[in-house]
């Protein structure tokens, strides 16, 4: 039953940080460049900007609740086995995501990538 | 991609190693939370080291959005995850702690990854059509005043 829980838990980690980072991804898009609109318009409209885009709000929440499903999912199981799993799912996850809704270019490039750093990170946090 | 934007894209993968180093070595040493004294997290936020680490952590914030700004997701984020490579080549050469051959391979592995995207470009142009799209909705109108033109002799082209 512990892996059961387990895993739910490292799965609701992996599906809210990608809905978290596609989200801030799709915001910062809307917001644009930030160097150039500093030295346009000044780090204050930066900020609010930033902080006033609704999809970044959403996206911050999201890596809330997903850092509330790691603590939940490490009381259940070992860290060697939910930090990897966690965060080389997230890679393909996000891989996959961004594809999807914010219609990046994942070419076989980035797939390649994609997978060997979701290997690396596993062989490395485990 | 220029100089100061991969300058951002360092600053990423070194505040998240070291701010995720600073927090565990801070909580290290405040000890384990227990769910019935959630208080003690206001606590742990008194440890110089946990007060850095998290000030490290808004920093690592602030250059990821910056760099999500100007870059695609699947680029800026194998960025992160050389900061997994930095903190192993630290216990390694710093602290002098044993690094396996698993964990070799998983640098290898990540490093490999990530020259592969910063080879390609960091942003998918998108554009509202395709060239071909462009080509075929544009004539609908001009079409026959192109045809005539060209019948005509004069040469006339369309700025896409």
């Amino acid at each position: 039953m512990k892996g059961i829980y387990t895993w739910s838990a490292i799965l609701a980690i992996v599906f809210a940080s990608v809905v978290g980072d596609v989200l801030l991804a799709r915001a910062m898009r809307q917001v644009g460049d930030v160097g150039a609109l500093w030295r346009r318009a000044g780090l204050g409209v930066v900020i609010r900007q930033t902080l006033g885009n609704p999809n970044f709000l959403l996206g911050v929440t999201a890596m809330a609740v997903a850092f509330f499903s790691l603590l939940f999912a490490l009381s259940w199981g070992d860290v060697s086995l939910v930090a990897p799993a966690a965060a080389s799912l997230t890679f393909i996850g996000n891989a996959i995501a961004a594809r999807i809704f914010l219609h990046e270019k994942v070419d076989r490039r980035r797939w390649i990538a994609a997978s060997l750093v979701a290997a690396g990170v596993a062989l490395l946090a485990g | 991609m220029n100089f100061r934007k991969y300058l951002v894209l360092a600053g990423v993968t070194v505040f998240a190693a070291a701010g995720d180093s600073m927090l565990s070595h801070g909580m290290k040493q405040v000890g384990s939370i227990s769910v019935h004294h959630l208080q003690g997290v206001i606590f742990a936020v008194l440890n110089p080291w946990v007060a850095v680490g998290i000030l490290l952590l808004l920093a690592f914030f602030a250059t990821y959005m910056t760099a999500l700004s100007w870059a695609d997701l699947t680029y800026v984020l194998p960025a992160t995850s050389l900061g997994y490579v930095i903190l192993a080549l630290v216990a390694r050469f710093v602290l002098h702690e044993h690094v396996s051959p698993m964990r070799w391979l998983g640098i290898v592995l990540i490093t490999g990854g990530v020259g592969f995207i910063a080879g390609g470009p960091s942003l998918t142009e998108h554009h509202p059509h395709s060239l071909a799209e462009a080509r075929a909705a544009v004539p609908a109108a001009k079409a026959p005043l192109l045809a005539k033109d060209a019948r005509n002799g004069a040469p006339t082209g369309v700025e896409l």
